[in-house]
């Protein structure tokens, strides 16, 4: 009998909440700018002041309605809102306004790739709610500070189906979630600052058994890293358990990502009863079927349809496709470069390989590059004409991207044009051979490697200007 | 003549005709005010310098012909409704020091009319009780018997407008809070349809039952103040936003043929005698006006009060969660420094809430409960839907419904108040129009041995509050209960 990690199976769902991208809050009129002084973007309406009533902000149900149906899902066309009580500082109002019984979105599907195979993973549902405001611990009294700013910012809850079998697999659910929320401009998708946020329900069960095992749930997952990291532990300690006999038990764990470590924050006892009641302040929600094919309609085109789409129609590998398509405005830029004339390859390689080296050493996204696709594509054309070399190429691309100049205008001023005559680059290789004496007699008696030798040494003879391939040939010829 | 003693008709025309200024009005109101509030109690808060400003600027509208509905009208609001930078209690301790930084929709209508505030009137604790004498901070006396409760919660608005410390009033109803205490101070009450009426600065006690309404001397004031109140808002999302027609219009129509329904289980076991007699020949008098009345059953009125308290106290529970000590109002002292959040929690709650207030918030909860919800909260809400129906289908044969609007004329301070369930009762007459959101008006319909008034009230359908004013003014036309005063 099997024993240990083998024997047991992962059974995990996703609970993510993303802020939505809206101008306003929720229920009122306030920005949801991120990272103002405290306390500067609430109202009466969003500190939960006496008789105050809060109003539906209409573009975040625009925003979940795109999602859900990005996401495969109903639309429901009857919804509401409940409310959510608990007791929290950062929780103004005593409660969190939220959707319980009759979501906006559910049943509703995405796909993500794990090793080569496609999998579908379930969407249960998605719903819309406000954020709370933070509690801050700093200044070492027996008192506390809360900031309200972010307390009513619009949040959508995608809940998975627990399909998900593996810590890889949550990683890439979260991946594909994040790229079609950013596909739709609905949410940031920034882990690290808090709008796409992830609690994981994990439980563990032997292999073949169809019941599910008792879960835990872990919260405080806060950035892509970790996803994978907290998973993998929280299976870990349950195995770990169960092998020693124990049983695993309903419980809400917080991940430590200092100590790598899930810690337990309450138990079932413990657990909050939330005396979830439908919202009196705010009517039902009601989207029309009109409205839900308009929204419908203006969907921009989704990662996977891309993918495809870049595959057959430019004809690039898969692997190459699925990169230039995880993010929209990287896509966009390969699909202008190929307009303007750029070989999809060609453009797709420089994208993928030196591209997207120097946006990361600058820690920048592809929105904030200051190469123009258009640069791109005219380096390559004088790549094609012969005017420079490949090699060239990469020191005029650097030059384009740090300078914003023109690839002809540094190939001109830096001299870079390659040395296609003949008799400038035999002149070259005369010098060389007769300063080489030795590495000659050696290459003639069958030490055919030194060939490399004498291309470096010519190519560094003629600062790398000289056509590789004349180089190649000329030389053979007079090695003989 | 005293112009304190006038209704807002009465003083439009003189003040449009400039025979008197608002100041003038004023100082007659302060003069009963001083002469009679140590007595009856109406206010929490008395807003009398910002009242002579406001009286300046309606003085200043008349001159230049810009006057409006209320211009230069002295009217007291329920300490329920959030004033701008005046204290708002709602009566609790845990609200006693707080001013908003907003001003209420109904407020900001009545301020566009040019109204002038006398102050905030008194009321059961978060408007929950029948008598004021759940106050945080004192009882309200009824101007006809001051050992007599006024009613509740609206009893400071009630009272003042009785007692001439106003000319109109604004109050709350959510399961009886306008009418009852009308009926209790010989006053007349009106609680608009749910929807009618923008609950934006109304302190929620149960958002969907609570429903503002005015208090005023007759039925021509009541109209004239819903003009002046009603209509959508955007900021409530369950105001409706359907057009609001002129109320004072309907005054004065014929009531020939109008149905009115008397549902049999509105005339009770153990009701007053006074009271059934006066509501009885209040009927007669309305048949004699040409009012056809048809015996209508609405079989889930037995329901109604166990209903009400699983829904009101369950919303309530919630609506109440903010009074926290966290953001403002009330927080209980720190005894040792060391308390934590939970005990800061339940210090400022035990100690800033009265026992009324957590014994609602307690009964809530409950309903609200995991492994409850089912029998409390949700068939509550069946129920609800039960008592709706009733009220429909008795509207497809009548066009309004009359009945008594409390059991029993005042009763003694301190009577019930040691009894919850007895207190529940006096609004069994009202409750079930709340839980189907539909309009009804008290009206003054005769006084019982002991010179107390009753009140008849009016029930009619979704937005129709105009077949209520019109029968109801035919009714006050042709008696003079609504003349009477009482002695102070």
């Amino acid at each position: 009998m099997k024993s240990g990690i083998g024997k047991y199976e992962a059974v995990i769902g996703l609970e993510v909440h993303a802020q939505m991208l809206t101008d306003t809050k929720m229920f009122c009129g306030c920005s949801t700018r991120f990272g103002s002084e405290p306390n500067t973007q609430t109202c009466p309406v969003c500190i939960g002041m006496p008789g105050v009533l809060p109003v539906m902000n209409k573009k975040a149900l625009e925003f979940t309605i795109k999602t859900g149906l990005a996401m495969n899902c109903k639309i429901s066309p009857y919804s509401r809102f409940s409310r959510k009580n608990y007791f929290y500082p950062d929780l103004p109002k005593g409660y969190q306004i939220s959707q319980y019984e009759l979501p906006i979105c559910e049943g509703g599907y995405i796909e993500v790739v794990v090793d080569g195979e496609v999998k579908r993973i379930g969407i249960t549902r998605i719903h819309m709610e406000e954020d709370a405001g933070k509690n801050i611990h700093e200044g070492g009294g027996n008192y506390s500070f809360v900031d309200l700013n972010r307390a009513g910012i619009p949040l959508m809850e995608i809940v998975s189906e627990p399909d998900i079998r593996s810590p890889k697999e949550a990683a890439e659910y979260m991946k594909k979630l994040r790229t079609i929320l950013r596909y739709l401009g609905v949410c940031d998708g920034n882990m690290e600052q808090g709008s796409l946020r992830c609690d994981a329900n994990v439980s563990i069960r032997p292999v073949g058994q169809k019941e599910f095992g008792t879960r835990a749930e872990v919260k405080n997952i806060n950035s892509f890293k970790f996803v994978e990291k907290a998973l993998e532990y929280e299976i870990k300690r349950q195995i770990k358990v169960v092998e020693e006999g124990g049983r695993v038990i309903q419980e809400t764990r917080l991940w430590d990502s200092n100590k790598g470590i899930t810690e337990s924050m309450r138990g079932k006892e413990e657990a909050h009863d939330y005396r979830y009641f439908p919202e009196p302040d705010l009517v039902p929600i009601t989207a029309g079927q009109e409205w839900i094919d308009e929204i419908r309609i203006k969907l921009p085109e989704l990662p996977d349809a891309k993918r495809k789409r870049f595959v057959s129609g430019y004809e690039i590998p898969e692997y190459d496709a699925d990169l230039l398509t995880s993010e929209k405005a990287v896509a966009e830029w390969f699909e202008e470069a190929v307009r303007l004339g750029g070989s999809p390859k060609a453009v797709s390689n420089w994208m993928m390989g030196d591209l997207m080296r120097l946006l990361n050493e600058e820690n920048k996204g592809i929105e904030e590059c200051p190469l123009k696709p258009i640069q791109l594509v005219d380096m390559l054309k004088l790549i094609d004409n012969g005017t420079i070399s490949g090699k060239i190429a990469k020191t005029v691309f650097e030059e384009m991207y740090k300078s914003g100049k023109e690839a002809g205008q540094i190939v001109k001023e830096k001299g870079l044009v390659q040395i296609s005559d003949a008799g400038e680059i035999e002149k070259a290789i005369d010098e060389i051979l007769t300063k080489s004496q030795r590495e000659v007699e050696r290459y003639k008696a069958g030490d055919e490697k030194l060939m490399g030798f004498f291309v470096g040494q010519v190519m560094k003879a003629t600062k790398g200007k000289a056509n590789p391939q004349m180089v190649n040939e000329l030389l053979k010829k007079k090695l003989g | 003549m005293k112009l304190n003693e006038l209704t807002i008709s009465e003083l439009r025309r003189f003040l449009d005709n400039r025979e008197i200024k608002p100041r003038e009005v004023l100082d007659d109101i302060h003069g009963r005010i001083d002469a009679v509030e140590d007595k009856v109690k109406s206010y929490i808060t008395i807003t009398k310098d910002a009242a002579y400003e406001m009286a300046k600027d309606a003085e200043q509208a008349i001159l230049d012909n810009k006057a409006s509905l209320l211009t230069g009208i002295p009217v007291a609001v329920k300490d329920n409704m959030c004033t701008k930078d005046i204290l708002t209690t709602c009566a609790s301790k845990i609200l006693h020091n707080f001013k908003p930084p907003y001003e209420s929709t109904v407020t900001t209508r009545l301020k566009e009319q040019g109204y002038i505030l006398t102050g905030k009137t008194n009321l059961d604790e978060f408007a929950m009780g029948s008598s004021t004498e759940n106050s945080g901070f004192h009882t309200t006396r009824n101007p006809w018997d001051l050992e007599r409760v006024p009613g509740g919660s609206s009893g400071g608005s009630a009272a003042s407008v009785a007692a001439d410390e106003c000319i109109a009033a604004l109050g709350s109803d959510t399961g009886g809070s306008i009418r009852q205490p009308a009926s209790l101070c010989g006053v007349v009450g009106l609680k608009p349809t749910y929807g009618r009426v923008s609950r934006f600065g109304l302190v929620a006690f149960a958002s969907s039952l609570d429903q503002i309404g005015p208090i005023t001397k007759n039925v021509t004031d009541a109209a004239i103040m819903l003009n002046a109140i009603a209509g959508h808002d955007p900021k409530d999302s369950t105001s409706a936003p359907i057009d609001v027609p002129d109320f004072t219009e309907v005054l004065g129509q014929e009531i020939k043929g109008l149905k009115i329904g008397i549902p049999k289980e509105y005339f009770i076991e153990g009701m007053d005698k006074d009271v059934e007699d006066s509501v009885r020949s209040a009927i007669k008098k309305l048949e004699s006006l040409g009012a056809i009345p048809v015996e209508i059953s609405l079989p889930h009125t037995g329901y109604a009060v166990a209903t009400y308290y699983i829904l009101a106290t369950s919303e309530a529970s919630s609506n109440l969660a903010r009074y926290d000590g966290v953001k403002y109002g009330f927080r209980s002292s720190s005894q040792s420094g060391k308390e934590d959040l939970l005990e800061m929690y339940m210090n400022t709650r035990s100690q800033g809430f009265g026992t009324e207030v957590k014994r609602r918030i307690m009964l809530g909860t409950y309903a609200l409960s995991a492994g409850y919800y089912e029998a409390y909260y949700k068939k509550g809400q069946q129920v609800r839907t039960l008592i709706k129906q009733d009220f429909d289908n008795a509207f497809k044969d009548v066009d309004v419904i009359v009945t008594p609007t409390s059991p029993s004329a005042a009763f003694k301070i301190g009577e019930k108040a040691t009894d919850p369930l007895q207190m529940y009762l006096s609004d069994i007459f009202t409750i079930s129009v709340n839980l189907a959101g539909v309009p009804a008006i008290s009206i003054p319909c005769g006084f019982t041995k002991d010179n107390l008034p009753v009140g008849l009230q009016i029930i009619g359908r979704h937005f129709d509050e105009e077949s209520i004013f019109k029968l109801a003014y035919a009714y006050e036309q042709s008696t003079e209960w609504h003349l009477r005063r009482p002695s102070l």
